[in-house]
């Protein structure tokens, strides 16, 4: 250190960025986490035009461009496509590790969404698993109303 | 394409801490570089783009604190925000129409200030994903499991891009964290996530890379003999995560058959001969040579055994170590097209490959490679 | 072979203080398909897509991959480009490069903001230099009520002065359906709101605004297929150079003096006052109105307010300025830069309405933002002689 500097003691000047930020979530997202506090329902969007069912619901079909897309419920069951367990504290958990992350294909949806996998061993995870919604008794029109998603029939 | 070259790069060393330089001593230090190599002073600049990220560098409008130090006080300058491929595009969009006939790019960043995991995951929606915690590398391990279950890649397999990686770049002077390496060392590295180890993963590194592009004109009275741009394409796929086959890389895909066209070449494999790609992780530099069609689907592993992306073999791909050997993120795919200058003017020394006339270099943006840029560059019009 | 360049489509948001029926991407695609339709053209017809805003009003990291779902750009190529206040403009001169490069043929350029997502002030001070300058800077108004100190002190404006080219952009807003603050005000009125920062009142400075806009560029060899009478660009430029606070010239834009010598020498613009017919000028603040316009070269320096108070940059004068009512009556900041841009195009095309000026051969559009930094764009109604 001494030899880059030439003498000069190194300063480290500290600070962090903490701006408060609010996100609108929109029409489409608050219906859907209105859905998911009030009736436990999961709720996508589907084109007509792609004959696809996206979850997270779209406003507008990503693919064709879209702007009548139809809504439907999906399954609170589904297939693991993949996943990760999360095993040193990575800053950006919220809980302690290990944490399971998989992607997650609920029947009657074309596309998968990210959330937690608990109940079962972090070795034991398998692609094509299927599991199944945990909802939380505590919710606020969150995606932690889905508390966590859990083997099937476990 | 052979209507623009690149006739001047300037490396610094990618560090795991620079705390003797802020960024505009990084940027100075890397074009001051870049001046030197193509014989030019700042004055022969016609404009300038630097990149960089506001999030990286804890700083709103990132870009002024480089601007001046990369000569632009009283030049055009633009600042893309992304990979350093990308800003390179830019660049080069501004070569090309006609407007400079030479365009300075610069890509910077200092990893070692922040801390990348909460970086990463404010890529993250923040309606619907963002506060579940995932982060580049639970991402990326996320692709690296759907990846390597769909094309029966092994973990030995992704260790053994760590040990050819991290070993070339002890032959790299610019490189971060050159080091011997065994299978046995990377698979006992700690387990970060499934299923990326330590030594699975880059490191977060410090610096800044320079390149100059020039216009055919231009191009002639350059010092060294210039490394002519073949090709250039880039393309992004879905956003959320669920949306991707993320074994697959679709865009890389449509990316590099854009860029192959424009090279005109036909049959990647052969045609090229080293590649310098966005080796973040492991998994990565065998999903993007598939992708980029340098080897079949599901093959690059068992090739990589064979030695072909070895220094030596037949197609040496991330002969300076790649982003394994030092990971400066944004400014990385820059230093991926200076490689594979310097390899296709001979310049590499020790990682020289033996036949470098035409070179691959590859960057990327987003979550667990979600858009992509890839350049061609050979050594004769 | 490099290629000329025209916009031929441009699309804007309704813009509000608050869009909270809207996500970010949401809010995208409401422009992109205004473009769109403006245009004719479909998203296919779409080679690459540019995009730009500030990532700490919103702190959304890697926005153009975040966006694709709105801005339509998947599978396609993109990328973000990104100055500050200046955003807008900037992305508007990347849209020219990539097409003036023959690389692409259609490009769509998206500025948008959503200024109630955050904390503006305490996003916009963490622009300054962490060590030298950041504790002392209050947000952007501090350093523009030290330019108008300065002007003032060296000219002997008044804050009269100012407050007439608020009355004008406000009076122009109520013929702009998209601006955010349709309200006439008078002298009084502004002089009479709360003093912010001396001595800019509350009524001579840019709100803050939820907003997307999206402009369509094509090169020669299509644009007057998609649009008879497309908006010519002829010249982009700009400046950014960094000073720390006790740097700048306060009182003076040289950023603005050396990117509009660039381009009027480039066009063959001799007498700017007289060749341009509307300027469509990024003025966050009254002041602004006075002293840029002087280093654009419209008027001597220390004759701006004299040039304002006559009604020559009035609906009707000699030389409109701000038809649209300008940033002071709507300020998406990403978005900004290029409603200006928007604008100014749709003047040249005649596609203004409400707010068009009559006969428009050529029109300027500016950003402003970083540390006193100008971009800038010349539009034409013929197609460029070089």
């Amino acid at each position: 250190m001494a030899d880059i500097f030439k003498g000069i003691e190194p300063m480290v000047y500290k600070s962090r960025i903490s701006v408060p930020y609010h996100w609108w979530a929109g029409e489409t997202a608050s219906r859907f986490l209105v859905a998911l506090r009030d009736e436990q329902k999961i709720l996508g969007t589907r084109c007509a035009a792609c004959n696809k069912t996206y979850l997270p619901p779209r406003k507008n079909c990503p693919l064709c461009f879209s702007a009548s897309m139809e809504w439907m419920e999906v399954s609170n069951e589904g297939t693991v496509v993949t996943f990760t367990v999360a095993r040193r504290q990575l800053a950006s958990l919220p809980r302690k590790a290990p944490v399971i992350f998989a992607m997650i294909k609920l029947d009657g949806a074309d596309t998968a969404i990210l959330h937690y996998l608990d109940g079962v061993d972090p070795g034991r995870v398998k692609i094509g698993m299927r599991v199944k919604a945990k909802f939380s008794k505590d919710r606020g029109a969150r995606m932690q109303d889905i508390e966590c998603f859990v083997p099937k029939g476990e | 394409m052979d209507r623009a070259a690149i006739i001047g790069i300037g490396m610094t060393k990618v560090e795991s801490r620079k705390l003797d330089k802020t960024f505009a001593d990084m940027a100075f230090e890397a074009v001051r570089k870049a001046l030197d190599d193509a014989g030019m002073t700042i004055a022969d600049i016609d404009n300038v783009i630097t990149t960089s990220n506001d999030f990286w560098d804890g700083r709103t409008i990132s870009c002024m604190a480089v601007g001046d130090a990369s000569g632009a006080s009283d030049k055009n300058i633009s600042c893309v925000e992304g990979d350093g491929t990308f800003g390179a595009f830019y660049g080069l969009a501004r070569t090309l129409s006609g407007s400079y006939g030479t365009t300075l790019v610069t890509g910077h960043s200092k990893g070692s200030q922040s801390v990348s995991s909460l970086i990463t995951n404010a890529a993250f929606d923040p309606i619907y994903n963002r506060t579940l915690g995932a982060d580049m590398i639970t991402a990326c391990a996320m692709q690296s499991n759907a990846y390597m279950a769909r094309t029966g890649t092994t973990p030995e397999q992704l260790a053994r891009v760590s040990v050819k990686n991290h070993g070339n770049a002890m032959m790299n002077e610019n490189a971060h964290l050159g080091m011997k390496l065994t299978v046995k060392d990377v698979l006992g590295s700690e387990m970060i996530a499934d299923p990326l180890h330590r030594l699975d993963c880059s490191p977060v590194s410090d610096g800044c890379c320079a390149i100059i592009i020039a216009d055919e004109k231009r191009a002639k009275k350059s010092k060294k003999k210039p490394v002519w741009i073949k090709g250039v394409g880039m393309c992004a796929d879905a956003y959320f995560l669920g949306d991707r086959d993320l074994s697959r890389s679709e865009s890389l895909v449509k990316a590099a058959r854009t860029a192959y066209k424009m090279a005109g070449i036909s049959d990647p494999g052969k045609e090229i001969d080293l590649a310098e790609v966005y080796d973040a992780f492991s998994y990565q530099e065998l999903m993007w040579l598939e992708g980029l069609g340098i080897c079949a689907d599901a093959d690059a592993g068992k090739q990589l055994e064979k030695g072909s992306f070895d220094i030596p073999g037949r197609l040496p791909v991330n002969a300076s170590g790649g982003l394994m050997g030092g990971h400066a993120v944004i400014a990385a795919g820059l230093y991926r097209i200076a490689e594979v200058v310097r390899q296709i003017r001979g310049e590499a020394g020790a990682y020289q490959a033996k036949k470098a006339d035409t070179g691959l270099a590859h960057g990327v943006n987003g979550l667990a490679g979600q858009s992509h840029c890839v350049w061609i560059l050979g050594k004769d019009r | 072979m490099a290629k000329r360049v025209a916009i031929v489509g441009t699309g804007q948001t309704f813009h509000k203080s608050h869009r909270p029926d809207v996500n970010g991407q949401e809010l995208i695609n409401e422009a992109v398909r205004a473009a769109l339709a403006d245009s004719g053209l479909k998203m296919d017809d779409i080679d690459a897509v540019i995009i730009g805003n500030m990532d700490h009003f919103e702190g959304i990291n890697y926005v153009d991959c975040w966006s694709v779902d709105g801005s339509g750009a998947t599978m396609k190529p993109i990328f973000k480009i990104t100055t500050g206040g200046t955003t807008g403009c900037t992305i508007a001169i990347g849209g020219y490069h990539l097409v003036a490069s023959g690389a692409f043929d259609r490009v769509l350029v998206i500025g948008w903001e959503k200024n109630s997502e955050s904390d503006t002030s305490g996003a916009i001070t963490t622009a300054f230099d962490p060590v030298w300058d950041r504790l002392v800077f209050a947000g952007a108004i501090s350093g523009l009520a030290a330019e108008a100190q300065a002007y003032m002190a060296r000219y002997g404006a008044t804050d009269k002065d100012g407050a007439r080219v608020s009355v004008r952009d406000r009076k122009h807003a109520l013929n702009n359906p998209h601006a955010q603050l349709r309200k006439e005000v008078t002298l009084d009125e502004v002089l009479a709101s709360p003093m912010l920062a001396d001595p800019i009142h509350l009524l001579d400075v840019c709100p803050r605004t939820d907003g997307a806009c999206a402009v369509i560029m094509a090169s020669e060899d299509v644009a007057e297929k998609i649009c008879k009478s497309p908006d010519w660009i002829w010249g982009t430029g700009n400046r950014h150079p960094y000073a720390y606070l006790g740097d700048a010239d306060y009182g003076r834009l040289t950023s603005m003096k050396r990117a509009s010598t660039e381009i009027f020498k480039k066009a063959g613009i001799k007498e700017p006052r007289k060749q341009i017919n509307v300027i469509e000028l990024y003025q966050p603040y009254s002041f602004a109105g006075i002293i840029w316009i002087e280093d654009m070269g419209i008027v001597e320096p220390g004759k701006g307010a004299e040039y304002i108070g006559s009604g020559a940059t009035d609906m009707g004068g000699e030389l409109p300025i701000n038809p649209s009512g300008g940033v002071i009556s709507c300020n998406p900041i990403g978005a900004t830069g290029l409603i200006r841009c928007a604008e100014a195009a749709m003047q040249v095309m005649g596609k203004a309405e409400g707010r068009q000026v009559p006969d428009v051969n050529f029109a300027v559009s500016t950003g402003f933002g970083g540390c006193w930094w100008t971009d800038m764009v010349l539009h034409g109604k013929k197609k460029p002689n070089y």
